[in-house]
């Protein structure tokens, strides 16, 4: 196995990374181009009238979920807001499954009635899917503190953006995580802009050193850099599960689609947006690093390409052809019937 | 094969645009993420981008046409060896779509004929059956708050999962001294102290029932749940529909509710109305010791999250409880703490003592008052009220919260659907005043319902002076 780790070459000065084995690189390289080309779909499916409401695509983030799920175990548990899709396809969600959802069909997952910003997965430890902005921080605490009381070991990624930053909620989690010590590893995913709000108009300070007061160690990564976010990732997960209490990780990345469908981004230049695309690409650059340490061939990248995009085309035909909920599941899961 | 762009909607509620501009011609490449043009829409001009690679073939719709309606074709795109006259060898273009199907399916799922019949639009739902009477005959005094900490300390030994937080409940006791003693039996893993911080700690809360856990979670009045209220309905109450089944919330939020004394208006309401409106949580709100106790050996156990609303002026009020910890009542069952044959009077709460006592004036005057005492509202146990109302044909509620959108206003509209015949006279609710609570003593007593308010509205019912 140690034979085959080889360093890919960094792109920027810092510390020098920990190795990621071919193997690795490959497999975030798959799973980041899955995200991608399912938000694509997902877009257009937006545009032919498929999927209704709103729909936030995490398109330019992709680096963060693949990165941060890279040190989680299988009985770790995440949690974010509504901008999720990625998210679900990390944990190991079926791509059909989610496409289904988007289009409010019988093959969703949670059924057609939760929709875009509702999805759940048990088995996969995917707790959400939550519409409300900052909602999911106590929540996803709270299944810290179910590790902790039940001592399992496990830990709770909790996402949310530079937005749900300023609720007040936030901050009473992260006192309790640190007063309890509990589990969790914050992820701050900061794309710069809370809807159509910059950073810098909403929020005073640094992001990653909003748990200071807390005493909760605080970190920036570039979350462009998916060999970046999973190094940062090991490390305090580490930390995390050796009991130290919650963590924050400050994600600096961006969405280069609008905060949702019907947003067409009038707050920021195109050349900004342009400048991220060409240069700061997630999959680009990992792209780059495979090619240049000729870990891998064009072709064998085109072969991924052409594997990733047909299950994204079995997931879009599957969310079409899947049927409408029978009216009757209106009634159903209110309330467990005992 | 050649790819049909199509005309995208952009925002929920868009049915066609303007193809402002095109920024891609004829003949150019594309790949995934490509702006090909621009469209303005009722709201704002947005980038339509490609999400396939390949040469634009054709472009169908030109620059400057208006009202071009969503999923119109716009242009055609080539992959490598293709050419246009594969796509469009005439017109209408016989190239496929981008998606097999443009609009969505109909199942029979749109405007059916009538709507399928739900819990909530059928008859009188009968309560779940209880033995809960079979347990008096060995019974033993015990104050409401003896009987809350019972119930919580018997199903804290019976459950491991089950823990109590909130503020002051472990090393103070409880606010109310409702937890006197179970920091010392369960220990402070069990019997969690937590800071000020409802909305936290309520959300705490419902993830870790996310995971299994079945907290109680106290508030140390449900004054301060308005707090935390979005993670009552938005997070426990709705996890459970939006996961289609997966993600199940087994929560009891607790504590006192309602108006206590001279503790004015931010510390005296009714939030009753409030949470049995909304689908997916239990409401429950008992007046007596030993209800106190079965409900809430119930709540722990109920799958669902359940409001349990207590009364800060019952806490030390004594009852006969049985002895026996199989003694248990079942959420949604009301309780005839009266029978009578001339009215019907419901209640819940502290107000069914206020109840009782006006059913001791109205006898005196020879009017027979049957007292239900709802101890759930929701779900509500309609088919013995409305069994009663057909016995007496008439119904006098009570309640401490506002009469706006009010548990009264809520049985008044059930006696349309379900009594109307058997009314002899109009539903009278007696409430809370429609004002914020005052603080002077004399001002606070007219607020709230009182026995001879009670009674005066059933004379009104019976047509009596």
């Amino acid at each position: 196995m140690a034979a085959s780790r080889r360093r890919p070459k960094a792109q920027t000065d810092s510390a020098p990374k920990q190795a990621a084995s071919v193997e690795e690189m490959i497999k975030f390289y798959r799973e980041m181009l899955l995200i991608r080309r399912f938000e694509e779909k997902a877009g257009q499916l937006y545009g032919m009238g498929l999927i209704g409401g709103f729909c936030h695509l995490y398109i330019g983030q992709e680096a963060v979920v693949v990165g941060i799920q890279a040190a989680l175990k299988d009985n770790d548990d995440v949690i974010t807001s509504y901008r999720d899709h990625g998210h679900m396809l990390a944990c190991g969600m079926d791509p059909k499954g989610v496409m289904a959802e988007l289009t409010g069909r019988r093959g969703g997952y949670s059924k057609g009635k939760g929709g875009s910003m509702h999805m759940f997965s048990r088995e996969k430890n995917f707790y959400g899917g939550h519409g409300i902005v900052g909602a999911q921080v106590p929540l996803g605490t709270g299944l810290a503190f179910s590790h902790k009381y039940n001592k399992d070991d496990g830990l709770s990624a909790v996402y949310c953006g530079d937005g749900a930053i300023n609720q007040g909620q936030v901050y009473e989690s992260f006192n309790m995580a640190a007063l309890w010590k509990l589990p969790v590893l914050y992820v701050i995913e900061n794309n710069k802009y809370a809807m159509g709000t910059s950073q810098e108009r909403a929020s005073a300070g640094e992001l990653h050193q909003r748990g200071a007061a807390y005493g909760i160690p605080g970190h920036q990564v570039n979350g462009m850099d998916v060999l970046e976010v999973r190094e940062a990732a090991d490390k305090w997960v580490e930390y995390i599960r050796s009991g130290n209490g919650p963590v924050i990780l400050e994600m600096k990345t961006y969405r280069y689609r609008g905060h949702s469908m019907s947003d067409p981004a009038k707050y920021r230049t195109k050349e900004e947006v342009e400048k991220m695309r060409s240069e700061s690409d997630p999959i680009d650059n990992l792209k780059r690093v495979l090619l240049e340490g000729a870990f891998v061939t064009e072709d064998q990248l085109k072969d991924i390409d052409r594997e990733v995009k047909a299950v994204v085309t079995e997931a879009a035909e599957f969310a079409q052809q899947s049927p409408e909920p029978d009216p009757a599941e209106l009634w159903t899961d209110v309330l467990v019937e005992a | 094969m050649p790819i049909e762009v199509l005309m995208p909607a952009l925002s929920p509620t868009m049915t066609e645009g303007k193809l402002a501009k095109w920024v891609k011609k004829e003949g150019d490449e594309v790949k995934s993420g490509d702006v090909l043009a621009e469209i303005e829409t009722d709201k704002a001009t947005m980038e339509v981008e490609a999400v396939d690679e390949g040469r634009i073939g054709k472009i169908l719709v030109a620059e400057g046409t208006e009202n071009v309606a969503v999923n119109t074709p716009i242009a055609v795109i080539l992959g490598e060896g293709e050419s246009v006259t594969d796509a469009v060898s005439g017109s209408p273009t016989p190239a496929p779509k981008v998606a097999a199907e443009p609009v969505v399916k109909d199942s029979g799922a749109h405007a059916p004929a009538t709507l399928p019949v739900g819990p909530a639009s059928g008859p009188a739902a009968a309560p779940p059956a209880s033995d809960e009477d079979k347990f008096f005959d060995k019974t033993v005094k015990k104050t409401v708050r003896e009987a809350l900490r019972d119930a919580m300390a018997e199903e804290m030994r019976r459950d491991p999962t089950v823990f109590l937080m909130g503020e002051e409940v472990a090393q103070y006791q409880g606010a109310y001294k409702v937890s006197q003693g179970l920091l010392q039996e369960f220990g402070a893993d069990r019997v969690i102290d937590t800071p000020i911080t409802e909305i936290g700690f309520a959300g705490l809360g419902v993830g870790a029932a996310f995971r299994g856990l079945r907290p109680i979670v106290e508030f140390m009045t449900f004054n301060f749940a308005m707090q935390a209220i979005d993670h009552i309905v938005n997070s426990a109450a709705k996890t459970l529909y939006m996961s289609g089944g997966q993600m199940g919330c087994p929560i009891v939020f607790r504590g006192p509710n309602g108006a206590a004394a001279r503790v004015a208006a931010q510390h005296s309401q009714d939030f009753t109305p409030w949470y049995a409106s909304v689908p997916g949580l239990k409401v429950v709100a008992p007046y007596s010791a030993s209800d106190f106790k079965g409900l809430m050996k119930s709540a722990i156990r109920d799958p669902n999250p359940v409001i349990f609303l207590e009364n800060e002026i019952l806490y030390g009020q004594s009852f006969e409880v049985p002895e026996s910890e199989d003694f248990i009542v079942p959420i949604g069952r009301a309780k005839i703490r009266r029978a009578g044959t001339d009215v019907t009077i419901t209640a819940h709460s502290l107000m069914v003592s206020y109840a009782l006592a006006a059913a001791d004036l109205l006898e005196k005057e020879g009017i027979s008052a049957e007292v239900i005492d709802l101890r759930t509202i929701r779900p509500l146990d309609t088919e013995t009220i409305v069994n009663s109302v057909k016995k007496t044909n008439r119904l006098i509620t009570v309640e401490e919260a506002w009469p706006t959108c009010g548990i009264g206003a809520e049985l008044s509209a059930l006696m349309m659907e379900q009594a109307f015949d058997y009314l002899d006279a109009p539903v009278i609710r007696v409430t809370g005043l429609d004002v914020p609570m005052p603080y002077a003593a004399n001002l606070e007593k007219l607020v709230l319902p009182s026995p001879d308010r009670i009674a005066e509205a059933a004379k009104k019912a019976c047509y009596r002076k």
